[in-house]
């Protein structure tokens, strides 16, 4: 089951590439129905989903693949993987509705996407570093084309920037992996052995050093400060689908990657390490904050509220490792939260920024002061849009209230300093709506005047992000009934 | 009522106008949206009295292993119709009031209605929380409804924020509920641990203190007045400002408990009383005056809550709700019938509506602690206590009463006195400077403040024996009977000062006053310019440091790439070339070599074989004769080698 929604819209992408005669309006649709089709599949998954039993995966599956080092084709799905594997199916079939109003070379498009597709969905269901970083990188791969090909600005530069700088942070992923194969008795790749074997656990050093390797290679996808530069300009410059998926899907193989790979396998290291990773966390809140408070570029400054929501994901998972006495509650807590963050950030960045593309669809430019008054000929767009802001500074009612009120329940309770970080939810709510004022109150002016309104592809796929947003912010006990059992098993783990 | 049949009643109280209310804000209904919302009132304030009787209690699973509990108590039986029925009365109002986007403005009243009773009703912090900033996002979206006018939505955004920063109170004190282990029930606070007690209550305080709109946040309900005069009848009567002091007196016990936080709230509520009292005498614009008097006289109950006596602040609570209202719905209708900005504008104007200026009489009447009506009851409720606690704190309640008959007989002075007819000019020229004015008010404008007029007269019983002290019992108090005395005083200060207004026709309007205290100035100072400046300072830093960084990084690997590359191309392909031109030289000099020497040795080796072979074939000849010849020759030669050998 889980193979067959890897690989369907791979299957459909190699379909799309050798059928070049087929018409843009079939071409578009197929990838709405292969999307839909994918995400069809990932809710039969949740349907019969029972939480595993501890260092085990649901619907697993296993075939030899690289045996001369241990590596196999080794899949399956917990309460960690499951949200996010949902998450992306609904994100990449929403960007399929978004993108039907496209006329740049959709055959094309639509085969890079459906292969992006398969990738994500592979990574996240990946349990073998090999095959991992296989997906890991096939990722950076892919999106390069997709803003090379499809971006507009410095879209050569920003996506060879992307590339480069994702590239070495994967490079050094790899050495973490296999620092980790080699210290692994029997050698081993895969991901469930590691976390049971957890190698390096005597050795501070060479512990340290491996888990050194693999937080920077994530920290540079997630992206965290101080390796966030590529962010900005790769979302500027990239589609909006493509932001849409960069920020919702990509950004995740990194935060998934501290819960999946750093915090069970080197959960000394990780421990020891704890409060590096809190303080990069809380700068990465506080500083992503303020960056984007000061930006004029709309999609900049949504960029950058992306560094300030990924630092509370870091925030969360380094207070998980302050291991001491009864916190384990608590600590449980913020695990939660960060995975319930990483699920609320995809819906609501990838609304926003698919908002986002319609300004530069319609007037071409993403500069805030340009608009005024928006909300006069787009009345649609702008209650979208606030909907979007408000979930994004996170309000009750969306799902990210209940992410960071657990981030920060948990880590406030697990380590008093963080609460520095809740300075986070002010300058977010100040920067959102001044921005909600420039661009769609007062007088309508500027680039305002003959705006149209939103079309329904646009409506239909961003309204339904926003839609299970608050589907999960007024309920949600079926989402958190996956993530919690997963992350008592996890802080299980880094206890050990 | 079976007990399940009040629990679905309480579900209904709150989805109700929850639902509708999303579903109106996103519609475009515009008549239909005012029946709607009628309609969807009236029955929550039925629901509010079913469970105000029925006291149930529910709850559902939430997060952080905490339940989204609701539950009807003593003190949530009083503020839940309270909030349910000003509602309804404030939705009677608009429907006659507000006439574009109908369908946006009560949708926005209902999901704001529906936050404001979640939090009456809430139980444990997360819902509490969740309903709380609902509150603060619904009335930014109210305050700045009126979208087209900057400085309205500005309004909506300064509201917003200010009273989000502190909410970050109620984020730290829910972190500290999970670390002191009293878990998320607001009922618990009070036994968690000793140390994360204080943190608490500190969070809770912040947090209430903020939406109370008490010092030091009180200035952006001035700028709140930028909205529809409803919503302030609402947001700034009977909800949200009103939740603030509400939820002190929810957590009374944890005040208490800390042994600071209490005698906190008492004086933060006393020196807003007395402070915000003199902002609202120094104002000049009708809606100001009645904001900054909404702050004050929220100081009494958040004074009540830091003094114990829950019954006493919830009945000034309700008293309060009820006058406030009316005047500000009072004030919106004179708005919307004249359109001026300033007081000046409002003078004698209860005379030419007069069912409008006698309910509104009610109200100042009430707010200025004119016996026996309801304001002047409450107040003394909370002023008794007081005075057990210090004589210094009555001192200053008694002070800020005082007060409030001073900005209460302003407006009965403005309102009532006769324009003497050389003056008239003047007042009319006041008129229309904020707005057009309609010159009508209309039935469902009058109605509601009928209703809202009876409750300013009678609500002081909820403070007076005998209805006071059960309402004090069912809270589980000792009722405190404020000294026959103590009312006498108060209620002579009151129409001492009201008296002294009225017949000297002006009250003193300290400048330091009028701009509430240069609060709004100060925060912009010293909190907004900093910050934004870092904000600058910061992203000019990500753009010309970090991210240069990367690029010179990425330059210099260039750099080095093409040094690597010329030392490719000289040294390590030179040397190559080198050595495959020395090797080819090697190889044509041993070719050379080869040719010469080698080579020409094996093929003279050859010539010679074969010269030897011509010269061995010679002998060959196939003759006996020469044979024998050959055989003699070589045995000559042998016996010639053997004799020389030997």
């Amino acid at each position: 089951m889980l193979s067959l929604i890897v690989f369907l819209p791979l299957a459909a992408a190699l379909a799309l590439v050798l059928a070049p005669r087929l018409g843009d309006t079939a071409a578009r649709w197929s990838w709405v129905a292969v999307a839909g089709v994918d995400l069809a599949l990932v809710v039969a998954v949740w349907w019969q989903y029972e939480t595993p039993a501890e260092e085990q995966l649901a619907f697993e599956q296993r075939a030899e693949w690289i045996p001369g080092v241990n590596s196999s084709y080794h899949i399956g799905v917990d309460g960690l993987s499951l949200p996010l594997i949902a998450m992306t199916a609904v994100i990449f079939l929403a960007c399929a509705v978004y993108a039907l109003r496209d006329t740049n070379r959709p055959r094309l498009q639509s085969a890079l996407f459906l292969f992006l597709q398969s990738v994500s969905m592979g990574l996240f269901v990946s349990a073998d570093l090999i095959l991992f970083f296989v997906f890991f990188d096939l990722s950076i791969v892919a999106m390069y084309f997709v803003i090379a090909g499809w971006g507009h600005g410095d879209a050569a530069r920003s996506a060879l920037k992307f590339f480069l700088y994702t590239f070495l942070g994967s490079l050094a992923l790899l050495v973490g992996f296999i620092g980790l194969y080699i210290a692994a008795d029997p050698h081993t790749f895969d991901m469930v052995e590691l976390s049971e074997q957890t190698p390096l656990a005597g050795s501070s050093l060479a512990g340290g050093l491996v888990l050194a390797a693999i937080l920077i290679g994530l920290a540079v996808k997630t992206p965290t400060v101080p390796f966030h530069t590529w962010l900005p300009p790769a979302h500027t410059d990239a589609p909006a689908v493509g932001s849409a998926v960069l920020a919702g899907v990509l950004l995740k193989m990194g935060t998934y990657g501290f819960v999946r790979i750093a915090m069970p396998m080197l959960p000394d290291a990780w421990r020891a390490w704890a409060w590096v990773v809190i303080v990069v966390g809380i700068v990465s809140v506080i500083y992503g904050a303020l960056v984007a408070l000061a930006q004029t570029d709309l999609k900049r400054m949504i960029a950058y509220t992306s560094v300030n929501h990924m630092g509370y994901i870091a925030l969360a998972v380094g207070a998980a490792g302050l291991v001491a006495g009864d916190t384990a509650e608590a600590r449980s807590i913020a695990v939660t939260g960060a995975v319930t963050q990483m699920v609320s950030h995809g819906l609501i960045t990838g609304a926003l920024f698919l908002l986002a593309g319609v300004l530069h669809d319609r007037a071409n430019s993403y500069d805030m002061d340009a608009y005024g008054g928006l909300a006069a000929p787009a009345p649609r767009f702008a209650a979208l849009f606030a909907l979007g802001a408000f979930a994004s500074l996170g309000l009750p009612g969306f799902s990210g209230f209940i992410a960071e009120f657990q981030i920060f329940t948990g880590s406030i309770a697990a380590a008093p300093a963080t609460a520095i970080a809740v300075v986070g939810i002010l300058i977010t709510a100040a920067l959102f709506l001044r921005s909600l004022q420039r661009i769609f109150t007062g007088h309508t002016r500027g680039k305002s005047t003959g705006f149209g309104d939103l079309h329904p592809a646009e409506l239909w796929s961003v309204g339904s992000l926003l839609l299970l947003s608050v589907l999960i912010g007024v309920f949600p006990r079926p989402l958190l009934d996956v993530i919690e059992p997963a992350s008592e098993v996890l802080i299980d783990l880094v206890g050990r | 009522m079976t007990h399940t049949l009040t629990e679905a009643a309480l579900w209904l109280l709150v989805l109700l106008p929850a639902v509708v209310g999303a579903a109106l804000a996103l519609s475009r209904l515009e008549r239909a949206a005012a029946v709607v919302s009628l309609v969807t009132a009236t029955l929550t304030a039925v629901l509010a009295l079913i469970v105000a009787f029925g006291r149930p209690e529910m709850s559902v699973p939430f997060m952080a292993g905490s339940d989204f509990a609701l539950g009807v108590d003593a003190l949530s039986a009083l503020v839940v119709p309270m909030v349910a029925v000003v509602t309804l009365l404030v939705v009677v109002f608009a429907a006659g009031e507000i006439r574009e986007s109908q369908g946006r403005f009560h949708g926005l009243m209902l999901l704001f209605a529906a936050a404001a009773l979640v939090t009456a009703t809430a139980q444990s912090l997360p819902a509490l929380l969740f309903s709380w900033e609902v509150m603060g996002a619904t009335s930014f979206a109210l305050i700045g409804f009126w979208w087209r006018d900057d400085q309205r939505v500005s309004a909506g955004v300064t509201a917003f924020v200010t009273t989000r920063t502190a909410d970050v109170g109620m984020y730290v004190a829910a972190g500290a509920a999970v670390a002191g282990g009293s878990g998320l029930a607001l009922a618990d606070l009070a036994g968690s641990s000793a140390s994360w007690r204080h943190v608490i209550a500190a969070g809770l305080l912040v947090a209430a203190l903020g939406k109370a709109a008490q010092l030091p946040f009180s200035f952006w309900l001035s700028r709140a007045m930028e909205g529809p005069s409803p919503v302030s009848a609402l947001l700034h009567s009977a909800a949200m400002v009103a939740m603030g002091g509400y939820l002190l007196l929810r957590v009374e016990p944890l005040l208490a408990a800390t042994g600071w936080a209490a005698g906190a709230a008492a004086w933060v509520g006393a020196a807003t009383a007395l402070l915000l009292g003199t902002v609202a005498v120094a104002q000049r614009d009708l809606k100001q005056l009645l904001a900054a008097s909404t702050s004050a006289q929220l100081g009494f109950v958040v004074m009540a809550a830091g003094l114990g006596t829950v019954s006493g602040g919830a009945a000034h609570l309700l008293a309060h709700a009820s006058t406030k209202a009316l005047l500000f719905l009072a004030a919106g209708a004179w708005l919307t019938a004249l359109g001026p900005k300033r007081l000046a504008g409002l003078r004698g104007v209860a005379r030419r509506w007069r069912l409008l200026g006698v309910t509104a009489t009610a109200g100042a009447l009430s707010l200025a602690g004119i016996a026996p009506l309801a304001l002047w009851a409450t107040k003394d409720a909370v002023l008794a206590a007081a005075l057990e606690e210090s004589p210094l704190l009555y001192a200053v309640g008694l002070a800020a009463a005082a007060l409030s008959a001073a900005y209460a007989g302003k407006i009965l002075m403005v309102v009532w006195r006769p324009v003497p007819l050389d003056e008239q000019a003047e007042v009319e020229g006041h008129h229309d400077e904020e707005q057009q004015g309609t010159r009508h008010i209309g039935p469902l404008e009058q109605a509601p403040l009928v209703v809202l007029a009876l409750g300013a007269l009678v609500l002081g019983a909820l403070a007076l024996p005998p209805v006071g002290d059960t309402v004090a019992r069912t809270m589980a108090e000792e009722p405190l009977h404020p000294a026959p005395l103590e009312l006498a005083v108060s209620a002579l200060i009151a129409l001492a000062v009201v008296g002294s207004v009225w017949w000297r026709r002006r009250v003193p309007e300290p400048r330091w006053a009028l701009g509430w205290l240069g609060l709004e100035h100060i925060t912009h100072v010293v909190v907004v310019r900093p910050t934004v400046r870092i904000a600058e300072r910061l992203a000019r830093f990500d753009d010309q440091v970090l991210d240069r960084a990367v690029t010179r990084s990425a330059t210099g690997a260039l750099t080095a790439a093409r040094g690597m590359a010329a030392f490719d191309d000289t040294v390590v392909d030179g040397s190559v070339e080198a050595v495959s031109r020395s090797s080819l030289s090697a190889a044509e000099r041993s070719a050379r070599g080869d040719n010469r020497w080698l080579d020409g040795t094996v093929e003279r080796v050859a010539s010679w074989t074969r010269g030897l072979g011509r010269l061995a074939r010679r002998p060959q000849t196939g003759q006996l004769h020469q044979y024998y010849i050959q055989a003699v020759a070589v045995l000559a030669i042998g016996v010639l080698l053997l004799l020389t050998v030997r």
